[in-house]
């Protein structure tokens, strides 16, 4: 962790100890979302989130999807059929400018991937990641269909030597999980921390429903873009200087 | 009927209790290489692992384990609970074979040889990994490749 990300923390902790402060009994501003135990289920007060600083991401950097592939053992080699959980991709305008920016799971508000799953395995956590349980999953791949942002991956071969913490296998539906298994221990998603390890620093994770977060300032403050926000689906992940 | 009459009948029963008790051990004495154990049943000659004591009961762990698993993995991946007393993590990090490091690929692996034994279908490797996050750092197998 960078001397930056540690000041960065450290103000977020007293934002969230002001913010934490009760008012009544029982009642505070909101949740603290850090540090929770592993005992205590995912809380709804909470809305995890991602911006993306189109500006600052590099268009020959692919640090956060090495990163991803290494954090969830993903196949680093990409055939046509690899599951792809997050990707870059190059945007042109008629003006002949590219951006360049990571596309993954948007985690919507109202994902259509959870209405159209006949078997309820995809479905949203109470602190707003979307995710397939594999144990109902069946492989139908309607999810895929119903993403509009093509996030979903299915898996079509054996794989062996799986992460403890990410298992994976043949005949499932996967996307993007915001790496829940390292939020669930107080840590970022590991295309986060590669990216300020870069020193790009174009992603900033954080939870949007604080209003002490840097997450839900820079939300607040400057004009951030939901793809296809068309739809209507509230996604978690919001792109600036697009 | 005499006293005499009696205990002739009394030596005759102990004659063929002895007997019989001689013929069995004859048969205990004979079968005792096949077997190697008290029981003429085989048995799974699985590895416990770590040792020391488990989470539960070990003849509560032997019929529920599966139970107490699948409860505990929707907790987790749908509560975000991750306590590690019912976690499969748990499981494979105490019960991993010394030899393989791993919990399945053999008959003596703990999980695997039970299965086999019993008959019974063992998928959750299909997905989760079979050994500890240690010693998959240590493995320099590349994640996700074909075997």
């Amino acid at each position: 962790m960078s001397d930056v990300d540690r000041g960065r923390r450290q103000i977020l902790a007293w934002g969230a100890a002001m913010a934490g402060v009760t008012l009544a009994p029982g009642v505070t501003l909101f949740d603290l979302a850090h540090g929770r135990p592993p005992s205590e289920p995912a809380s709804p007060k909470v809305r995890w989130g991602m911006l993306v600083d189109v500006n600052r991401c590099a268009s020959d950097c692919d640090a956060c999807v090495v990163a991803c592939d290494k954090e969830n053992g993903l196949p680093g080699e990409k055939t046509p059929t690899s599951a792809q959980w997050i990707r870059k991709v190059e945007l042109k305008d008629m003006r002949g400018q590219t951006k360049s920016l990571p596309m993954m799971c948007q985690h919507c508000a109202d994902p259509p991937c959870v209405d159209v799953c006949p078997t309820g395995a995809s479905f949203k956590r109470a602190d707003g990641i979307v995710l397939v349980d594999r144990h109902t999953c069946i492989g139908c791949r309607y999810c895929m269909m119903a993403c509009p942002y093509k996030a979903r991956s299915f898996v079509h071969e054996p794989v062996t030597g799986q992460r403890p913490d990410v298992p994976r296998g043949k005949g499932c539906v996967e996307s993007c999980t915001l790496c829940v298994h390292r939020i669930d221990r107080d840590q970022i998603p590991a295309c986060v921390e590669a990216c300020a390890a870069t020193g790009h620093k174009a992603l900033l994770f954080g939870n949007l429903n604080d209003p002490a977060s840097e997450i839900a300032q820079r939300v607040a403050s400057y004009r951030t873009t939901a793809i296809r926000a068309d739809l209507r689906l509230d996604p978690g992940v919001r792109y600036q200087g697009l | 009927m005499g006293r005499g009459g009696v205990t002739g009948t009394g030596m005759r029963q102990r004659a063929a209790l002895l007997a019989l008790l001689v013929a069995f051990a004859g048969t205990a004495i004979a079968d005792a290489p096949a077997g190697a154990r008290s029981s003429r049943v085989p048995r799974p000659d699985v590895a416990a692992g770590a040792g020391g004591k488990c989470v539960e009961d070990t003849a509560f762990m032997r019929r529920n384990h599966m139970a107490l698993l699948k409860h505990q993995r929707d907790r987790t991946v749908h509560d975000g609970i991750r306590t590690t007393r019912h976690s499969l993590a748990n499981c494979v990090t105490c019960h991993v074979d010394a030899k393989t490091g791993r919990v399945t690929g053999s008959k003596d692996a703990f999980c695997e040889g039970c299965h086999t034994y019993a008959g019974v279908k063992l998928d959750c490797f299909e997905c989760h990994a079979d050994r500890p996050a240690a010693a998959l750092a240590v493995d320099a197998g590349t994640p996700g490749a074909k075997p």
